[in-house]
């Protein structure tokens, strides 16, 4: 695989595929540099075209540009832990839908996640097979240097770039080299705030933001800049987030969006939950009428918590609850 | 045997990362041992021990690991034959950023951390860009934008390796790491491979571009590692090679 340049200028090639520029600098190419109206073919050494175009090919892959459209995953049951065949036998989950994943520690979740982002074909501990789009898929999604399949979001991960919101969303965009980088980055830092409710600037450093202002901007930027289809969220705290506008936005990406969690209410807010024991998919449940109806009862528990936690930190007394 | 060289910065997860994958493949039956090189002091032996793992280490002392490690090389597989291993990974904590252990058509893994900045996959050299493998850690403790931004910077300089992360900790990542460690080719000697880069800095013959490995091609300061080859093992330890007791373990 290989991109040719006939005819393009140097100038145009570099429009095109910014990373050009630390290319040529590597190999001390860099004086091509100086002729930005000459024509790329004529000023570089053939060797170097070649390895340009191979390199061009393979970062297009690697930032998805002709990445497959993903909508829809099938995962086909396996074996649970003592060999018995896995009791749900396939599972189909689809772009804009939240899927719970429910069960004890050590029941099988990080394995299942772990066959999910393998795109597993039977190679796997547990003989799961994961399809896309109803196909097996190649090898591409494993080592190909395209996006990998799934984004991780998790409650113990920390910005630890010592940047502003602005620059680090803007080195993101590059590396993504994302269409409207702009609109994208104010897009992302105004869903943020509506997320996390106490604003933060443009320029905040990213490590001095609060935790749900972290988490939300974390879930903001995978949601519009991260090419992975698939995003798996370990648990969203309550505090400093709203959590439905979170799932909402992802949603709106077209995103598939798995969620391992222990919280009633964001269980009952998936559109299907999975339950997983002794390595296996058990069921899948759909929440009922009822459930849906005891969500608002939970929430308004919830927020009775969070307002004892507010007076607990204001230094109050909790003698009338 | 299928030997693995795995190299990268200290204390990005190496050891951990070798454990848990060649947990999976001990898991299969598989018999497996590391050679550990460092420069002058390492624990991770008994680390190795402890999980079952056959082990030996060699301590470069004021010689550059990558030079030591090639000049011990081919006795280390030996060692490995000898034991009877299924599977020998090669750790190299890659202190020295102008230098690489890889080999020529012996699988080369470079194991790089998410919290190395994003300078380092510029930074780290010929240990990164000639890998084939380049396993990034620590995703855990990052965000996902920190992790494509740092995936983009590896794809940079190596863009044909195949880019696996795994979490040295619990170990996500690592099975998947180990269906490429048993699927690579059988290696019975490594003389006469190449390295992949040439070494600079002049101290050995390595040192002044010898890429060839075996004793007919070592010179100057050779120091060899005391394997405890049992009799009969092929050994290599040519004329002017002397026997390092400080590294038996
Ligand atoms: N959070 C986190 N910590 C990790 C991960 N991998 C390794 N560590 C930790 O990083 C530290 C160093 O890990 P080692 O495996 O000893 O690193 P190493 O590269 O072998 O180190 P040297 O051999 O000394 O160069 C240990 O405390 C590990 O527990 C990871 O994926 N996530
Ligand atoms: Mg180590
Ligand atoms: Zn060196
Ligand atoms: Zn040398």
């Amino acid at each position: 695989m290989s991109v040719q340049f006939a005819g393009m200028t140097v100038e145009a090639v570099l429009g095109r595929w910014p990373f050009v520029e630390q290319f040529l600098a590597e190999r001390g190419l860099a004086g091509v540099l100086d002729e930005p109206q000459a024509d790329l073919e004529a000023v570089l050494p053939e060797q170097a075209l070649i390895d340009l175009g191979a390199f061009v090919a393979e970062m297009e892959a690697f930032l998805g540009a002709g990445s497959q459209e993903v909508r829809e995953l099938t995962i086909r049951g396996g074996r649970a832990k003592d060999g018995s065949p896995e009791p749900l036998a396939e599972l189909t989950v689809r772009v804009g839908e939240v899927i719970c994943i429910v069960g004890p520690t050590g029941s099988g979740k990080s394995r299942l996640l772990g066959d999910i982002e393998w795109v597993a074909r039977g190679d796997t501990p547990t003989g799961r097979h994961v399809l896309i789009n109803g196909e097996v898929p190649g090898d591409e999604w494993r080592f190909g240097s395209g996006p990998r399949l799934v984004a991780q979001l998790s409650q113990n991960m920390n910005f630890v770039m010592d940047l502003s919101v602005r620059e680090f969303l803007t080195l993101h965009a590059e590396s993504r080299q994302a269409s409207e980088p702009a609109e994208k980055i104010e897009r992302i830092w105004s869903w943020a705030n509506e997320l996390a409710g106490e604003p933060f600037a443009m320029d905040t450093p990213v490590t001095s933001l609060s935790g749900g202002q972290s988490r939300a901007l974390m879930i903001a930027d995978t949601a519009v800049l991260s090419a992975s289809p698939v995003v798996l969220i370990d648990e969203i705290e309550n505090a400093g987030i709203d959590r439905r506008q979170a799932l909402d936005i992802l949603v709106r990406q077209e995103k598939i969006v798995l969620m391992a969690t222990h919280d009633p209410i964001l269980a009952l807010m998936g559109d299907r939950r999975v339950v997983i024991a002794g390595g296996a998919m058990q069921k899948v449940i759909e929440p009922s009428a009822q459930e849906r109806a005891n969500l608002d009862e939970l929430k308004a528990l919830d927020a009775r918590l969070m307002e004892l936690r507010r007076r607990l930190r204001a230094g109050e007394r909790l003698d009338v609850i | 045997m299928r030997f693995v060289t795995v190299s990268g910065p200290p204390a990005v997860g190496k050891t951990a990362v070798i454990i848990k994958t060649l947990e999976h493949l001990q898991r299969e039956g598989r018999k497996v041992g590391v050679v550990k090189f460092d420069c002058l002091a390492t624990e991770d032996d008994a680390l190795y021990r402890k999980q079952g793992i056959a082990v030996r280490k060699g301590l470069a002392g004021a010689l550059c690991p990558d030079h030591y490690f090639v000049s011990n090389v081919e006795e280390c597989v030996q060692w490995g034959l000898a034991e009877g291993l299924d599977v020998l990974v090669s750790e190299s904590a890659g202190l020295c950023n102008r230098c690489s252990p890889h080999i020529r058509e012996v699988l080369a893994v470079c194991v790089i951390d998410n919290l190395s900045g994003t300078d380092a996959p510029r930074k780290i050299g010929p240990m990164l860009k000639a890998a084939d493998v380049v396993v990034i850690t620590k995703g855990d403790i990052v965000s996902q934008a920190e992790r494509e931004v740092f995936a983009a910077r590896v794809r940079m300089v190596n863009p044909k390796a195949a880019i696996m992360h795994v979490n040295g900790i619990t170990g996500q990542g690592s099975f998947e790491l180990g269906t490429l460690w048993r699927g690579t080719t059988e290696t019975a000697t490594v003389e006469g491979l190449r390295l992949r880069f040439s070494m600079p800095a002049a101290l050995c013959s390595y040192c002044l571009g010898e890429t060839r490995i075996g004793a007919d091609y070592q010179m100057g300061n050779v120091r060899k590692m005391d394997l405890e080859l049992p009799t009969g093992a092929k050994t290599d330890g040519g004329p002017g090679a002397a026997t390092d007791r400080e590294d038996r373990t």
